[in-house]
């Protein structure tokens, strides 16, 4: 078995080679599929459960408190037990709502996720769909979360998830031009929408430091504007649990209330692996040009451990801004993108595609 | 005048694209039950309309069948974060009818306890606004902080939250004997991380975004409306009873009365923090000149007040707390009166976040800092 834990492609093509050799292609397609889906479904799971653990963690360090630290080791069962408890809880479902939108709304909000999931290499070789549109299709299908949000928030039948969904509605379809947007800068510098592709071309240096200043422009934007899509503090309006309750998910209970808490967190997931991605080279390891040694030593540490503390300290970034700052107002929040993010953004698509053209990028 | 006489704005009538909601009794930034009727437009509040009396108890009218000692331990639960300046409320009106000149160490020891609950008080204060702003991280450093006034009271009067300390004619008991060593552990404590608690939320430009020209509340409907403590000094209205008429050790300090002129919700949050600052000098002043003495005078086992009306004011850590006696010359009153703060401070309510956004009214509520059981008593 050829596997090397540099290069997944080898190991992914023996398994394709073994089973072509003994079955008909229809039937390969079929287990392909279903083995790549059951393993993306056991990533996002356990990824899911892990970011609920950090959170609580990260949160509880910076408020001086310990967080969980009983059920486990250091606790790290603790949203394990939580899952369990929320699986058996009731599923109360309310007078009036709508029935069926409220029952898909959850599904929709959980598949824009795990959609988005499937384009993004987690290592070399290692990616469930290799696109040659892979960010066009990530942008696309990560918005059909907020139909998901708008809908559970209509079909509640409540006033508090109304208000909440609209927000959200309003938010989401604001800032997902900013995210577009300062992609949009890094697609210019990177010639192609091929993710893979993409990380390819970081292997001199990433896009972060190859870009110029409008490389970093496009990065402290793209933290904010994916902050506020994905509904997280301080742009967590469409919860904002002092205002409204819950806001959206306010009706909602049991295993699909956590279908909504899980998707927040791989949102964040994906949201800081597209920026670890594009920014800071996905699983391509550190280099710094003419430093043979270190070079060599960097290439040493295996792509996936690259891949995963890139997304985790954007993650980490994430979630110190949800609890150091008090959240905005709607109408502050909408300024903030429409008056600010959006005209700077269009400015530096312009001038990235002024530098690609003059060639003044590294 | 035109200003504060809106009348009372009929909710039922509702225009389309507009829709009542009922914000509480069960709502988390209500802190407790109160009930807000909101009529709303959107995001924009038209009508607050407060509903009171999820928490009545009925205090006032309990007061009338108890006697003077026992109605103590009944205005602890009216301002439960102030429920020391409540307490001598009641003792200074006692020994005022009954012209009991109470020790100079109660004095002292009385004055301490205030400050030490007024800052306790803004200190959960500072944490719950924080939150309602969606910073939560604030909640955790103030508790942490309060935690350590809390651990003086447990020593001292061996209760946390309402302590019931004092009595007519004095204090339960003398101060625990590491009493001065730890307030001034504390205070040492305190100045350092006090700063911290700017850095962290005052400074922050969201914070400012949200709480300046927000909820505005001039000088005039202040006085009109009765609001008091900080939030009516917020707009410039010079109200601290501690400096109008000046009670238990009050007349010996140097301090200032820390006024804003704006009158909106950053104005009410920055006395708060001043005051933070002030109580630490009051207690600075006081701590190490507490003469020595007996901690109560000898009262008679049954205490009647002479026939008459009497009113005692103190300055409760959310604004002038008074307490109306009529007395019939029995050991029981026969009219209790309270003049609560937060049921004035709710009052302007609707006045000052109409045409406001929720999310505003929510910051604006946390700034006038009303604790519920007070408004219903």
């Amino acid at each position: 078995m050829p596997f090397n834990i540099y290069d997944f492609s080898t190991f992914t093509q023996w398994i394709h080679e073994a089973l072509t050799s003994a079955m008909s292609p229809f039937w390969v397609v079929t287990l392909e599929i279903l083995f790549v889906g059951l393993a993306f479904l056991l990533f996002y799971a356990v990824i899911g459960l892990f970011l609920v653990y950090a959170e609580r963690r990260v949160c509880a360090f910076m408020q001086c408190r310990l967080g969980p630290n009983r059920v486990g080791f250091q606790g790290l069962l603790q949203t394990v037990a939580d899952l369990i408890k929320l699986l058996f809880k009731e599923l109360i479902t309310i007078k009036y709502a709508d029935k069926l939108l409220f029952n898909i709304a959850p599904f929709l909000v959980i598949i824009g996720s795990f959609l988005a999931l499937a384009a993004i290499p987690l290592a070399n070789g290692l990616h469930a769909v290799d696109l040659n549109i892979g960010v066009f299709y990530i942008m696309a299908v990560s918005s059909i979360g907020v139909i998901g949000i708008l809908l559970a928030g209509w079909s509640s039948n409540s006033k508090y998830s109304l208000i909440g969904a609209m927000r959200s509605g309003a938010q989401i379809v604001s800032y997902e031009l900013s995210v577009g947007l300062s992609i949009i800068t890094m697609v210019v510098l990177a010639g192609t929408m091929d993710i893979s592709e993409i990380v390819e071309l970081q292997r001199g240096g990433w896009f972060l430091f190859k870009g110029h200043i409008s490389a970093f422009i496009a990065f402290i934007i793209f933290l904010v504007a994916s902050t506020a899509e994905i509904n997280r503090g301080p742009f967590d309006l469409a919860e904002a649990e002092s205002e409204l309750t819950a806001g959206f998910h306010t009706e909602y209970s049991g295993i699909k209330f956590a279908f909504f808490f899980l998707a927040e967190y791989m949102n964040m997931f994906i949201v800081a692996s597209l920026g670890a991605t594009l920014f800071l080279g996905g699983w391509m390891p550190f280099h710094v040009p003419f430093w043979e040694g270190f070079n060599t030593v960097m290439d040493w540490i295996p792509p996936f451990v690259w891949y995963i503390a890139k997304t985790g300290f954007l993650i980490f970034i994430i979630m110190w801004f949800k609890w150091t700052f008090p959240r905005l107002r709607i109408d502050q929040l909408l300024t903030l993108e429409w008056k600010y993010l959006l005209p700077f953004n269009l400015f530096n698509v312009l001038l990235m595609a002024l530098l690609v053209l003059l060639g003044l990028h590294f | 005048m035109e200003q504060t006489t809106t009348k009372r704005e009929d909710i039922s009538s509702i225009d389309y694209q507009e829709f009542v909601i009922n914000m509480g009794p069960q709502h988390p930034s209500t802190h407790g039950v109160l009930r807000l009727m909101l009529k709303l437009k959107g995001e924009i509040v038209e009508v607050v309309q407060p509903h009171c009396g999820y928490i009545h108890r009925g205090i006032e009218k309990m007061c009338e069948h108890i006697t003077y000692p026992q109605t103590i331990h009944l205005t602890d639960r009216l301002d439960y974060l102030s429920a020391h300046m409540n307490n001598e409320a009641v003792c200074l009106l006692v020994e005022n009818a009954l012209q009991i000149e109470v020790p100079e160490r109660v004095k002292y020891i009385r004055t301490i306890l205030d400050e030490l609950t007024r800052l306790a008080s803004h200190q959960l204060w500072w944490c719950a606004f924080g939150m309602d702003m969606g910073a939560l991280t604030t909640f955790f450093y103030g508790l942490r902080d309060r935690e350590k006034i809390l651990d003086i009271f447990e020593k001292t009067t061996g209760s946390r939250l309402i302590q019931s300390f004092n009595v007519p004619g004095g204090l339960m008991n003398d101060i625990h004997k590491d009493f001065q060593k730890e307030v001034k552990e504390f205070i040492k404590y305190f100045r350092k991380i006090l700063p911290e608690y700017d850095q962290l939320l005052t400074g922050n430009v969201i914070f400012q975004q949200r709480t300046k020209d927000i909820g505005i509340l001039t000088k005039e409907d202040a006085i009109n409306f009765g609001v008091t403590g900080p939030s009516g000094r917020g707009s410039g209205f010079s109200c601290d009873v501690r400096k109008i008429a000046p009670y238990s050790a009050y007349p010996y300090v140097k301090f200032e009365e820390k006024l804003q002129t704006k009158g909106d919700t950053f104005s009410r949050y920055m006395v708060r923090m001043h005051e933070m600052w002030e109580s630490m000098n009051i207690l600075e002043q006081l701590i190490d000149n507490i003469p020595e003495g007996t901690h109560a005078v000898k009262m008679k086992p049954i205490i009647k007040l002479p026939e008459g009306e009497y009113y005692q004011r103190v300055e409760a850590s959310r604004g002038e707390f008074g307490v109306h006696v009529i007395s019939d010359g029995n050991k029981t009153p026969y009219r209790f009166k309270l003049r609560s703060p937060n049921f004035m401070n709710l009052s302007v309510m609707h006045h000052i976040s109409r045409n406001h956004k929720i999310a505003d009214l929510i910051a604006i509520s946390g700034s006038l800092d009303l604790v519920i059981p007070d408004i219903d008593r």
